[in-house]
């Protein structure tokens, strides 16, 4: 449903991307792995319109969105969480929340659509109703990482971007996080694009996936080719690297 | 030795100009919210305010009330064009360039008022006469009762807005954090559009209810912009509430120099306590220290 072809970005004279091409099917989990640097936060900006490519296109179902604004490409269904969690630390849980709900909350009857809504993320993540009223920055790592996950979720997107969910979050979060994203996929059918440098996690929920070096895409597969493929063990599962992430 | 009376003259009337101060304060502050710019040519609008008033009275021969409304509208008109001419055209500029366009495009609307009107001071009238009310020994006009009742009533509405409405709440997002208000689905660009709306009106109501106590003419914005600026200031450039607080501060300090001091002094204190601000405390009054902008 969304098809990334031959992308090229630019900060300035860095080129970030290089003829980046992806593509994501229906109720698919994808992973982007690769280093740090890599431009793995580039590929989902671009995507978002944050930093439009210079050349090369981005279709939804086949319609252009490479040069929309990233208003636009929320309201067509694509949200992002972003790297670093990105929450309205000022603002309180509940003003975060309605904000990810902004694209209907400013039309008439859009309340109740957010009613809905909430007491859905609730029902997900059940410390956010607790933590409702405080202000977004009070808030634990691990939970503003769920609040974060929970406004995007707001918008009721199709295709649900995530830049390392895990940073800096200890397992068992992690673990509760990464099956919420399993969930979404699974019973949802959202369409997801999982961003990780927690590779064997992402590897374990993930369909298929894409390895990014130095702004080009080297290697993609079946999650599970990936998983035992040499070239990836070596360099992002570490044989002998302690597991980050248990099942 | 200055009877009580009289302190409380000084602060009454402190009160009111420092109302004037706070609103136009206002406006810096919601501008330098959406944008992180400081708008230049804020005190423009104050003198479109009363000028347009002025103007549309002589003109039209409506009543005040409308001709006030009018005014406000013609004056957020100019804010909305402005913003789309001068300052939604330099996307990626930096800020100082910005600021150098709101100080030539303040310079350019100077001018144009100029033109049209000349270099004549002009009356407003007052809203409701100019018999003075007697309160405690000291004395109060009645224009001075409508410019801080209204000031109470521009808080309430921007509480109001700000916290209540999602238009408020997705500006207040913008100015925490715009990257994730745009992935949130806002679009930035039309928050800052609203933000230039919001302060070009209440520079305008500003302008207008000061000029019955002043008069007015094509360049009043100058001072009463850098006063606005300093109360914004002295309110923690960036928060709303704190520029309404600066504006009192500001206005009170200055009215109690003049008579307790010298008159001559009146407009040296603004900067006065502007540079003790800088220097004491570079946050603010309410800056800082995580309380909440807007
Ligand atoms: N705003 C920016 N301006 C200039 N260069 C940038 C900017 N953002 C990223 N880059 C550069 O682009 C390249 C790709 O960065 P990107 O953030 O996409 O990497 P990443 O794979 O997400 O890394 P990480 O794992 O550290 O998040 C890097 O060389 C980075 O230095
Ligand atoms: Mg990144």
């Amino acid at each position: 449903m969304l098809t990334v072809k031959n992308v090229n970005t630019f900060y300035g004279q860095l080129h970030a991307l290089k003829n980046v091409s992806l593509h994501l099917k229906k109720g698919e989990i994808v992973t982007l792995i690769g280093a740090n640097g890599a431009g793995k936060s580039t590929l989902i900006n671009t995507i978002s319109g944050l930093t439009p490519p210079r050349t090369g296109s981005i279709l939804l179902d086949g319609f252009a969105i490479e040069k929309l604004p990233p208003h636009r490409i929320v309201e067509l269904g694509i949200s992002q969480v972003p790297e670093g969690r990105q929450i309205f630390n000022t603002l309180s849980v509940k003003e975060n929340l309605e904000l990810g709900a902004f694209l209907y909350l400013r039309k008439k009857g859009g309340r109740r659509l957010y009613e809905e809504m909430v007491e859905k993320i609730f029902h997900l993540f059940p410390v956010l109703r607790e933590r409702c009223h405080q202000p977004a920055g009070t808030l634990s790592g691990g939970e503003q990482q769920m609040l974060a996950i929970g406004r995007a979720l707001m918008a009721r997107p199709q295709i649900l971007l995530l830049d390392e969910p895990s940073m800096g979050l200890a397992p068992l979060i992690v673990k509760e996080i990464f099956s919420v994203i399993h969930a979404l996929a699974r019973q949802g059918g959202t369409t997801i694009l999982l961003v990780e440098q927690n590779a064997k996690a992402a590897l374990r929920i993930a369909d298929r996936g894409y390895v990014l070096e130095t702004g080009k895409v080297i290697m993609e597969g079946e999650a599970l080719e990936l998983m035992e493929n040499k070239e990836v063990k070596r360099a992002y599962l570490g044989r002998d690297r302690k597991d980050i992430w248990e099942r | 030795m200055e009877s009580s009376a009289q302190i409380f003259q000084y602060i009454l009337s402190g009160l009111a100009n420092g109302s004037i101060y706070g609103i136009i304060g206002f406006g810096f502050a919601i501008i330098f919210n959406a944008t992180g710019i400081i708008n230049f040519a804020q005190g423009e609008f104050v003198m479109l305010g009363g000028m347009v008033t002025v103007f549309l009275l002589s003109l039209l021969q409506w009543p005040l009330v409308y001709c006030i409304l009018l005014a406000i509208l013609l004056t957020l008109i100019v804010g909305i064009i402005f913003e789309r001419l001068a300052v939604n055209p330099l996307k990626d500029a930096s800020p100082i360039t910005i600021v150098i366009i709101t100080i030539g495009a303040s310079i350019f609307i100077r001018g144009i008022a100029m033109l049209v009107w000349g270099k004549d001071t002009y009356p407003l009238p007052s809203f409701s006469g100019d018999t003075a009310i007697n309160l405690g020994g000291a004395t109060i006009m009645p224009q001075h009762l409508w410019i801080l009742g209204l000031t109470c009533i521009i808080i309430i509405l921007n509480r109001l807005f700000f916290y209540h409405t999602i238009y408020g709440k997705a500006m207040r997002a913008c100015s925490v954090n715009p990257k994730a208000a745009g992935l949130a689905g806002i679009n930035v660009r039309a928050m800052v559009l609203i933000s230039f709306a919001i302060s070009s009106a209440l520079g305008a109501l500003a302008g207008i209810i000061i000029a019955p106590l002043t008069l007015t003419s094509y360049d009043v914005g100058i001072m009463l912009g850098l006063k606005g600026f300093c109360a914004a200031i002295i309110g923690g450039m960036g928060s709303g509430m704190g520029a309404v607080l600066g504006g009192f501060v500001l206005g009170i300090l200055e009215s109690l120099g003049a008579g307790l001091i010298s008159a001559g002094y009146k407009d040296a204190i603004a900067f006065i306590v502007l540079l003790a601000i800088l220097f004491f405390r570079p946050g603010g009054l309410l800056g800082r220290s995580g309380i909440e902008r807007v």
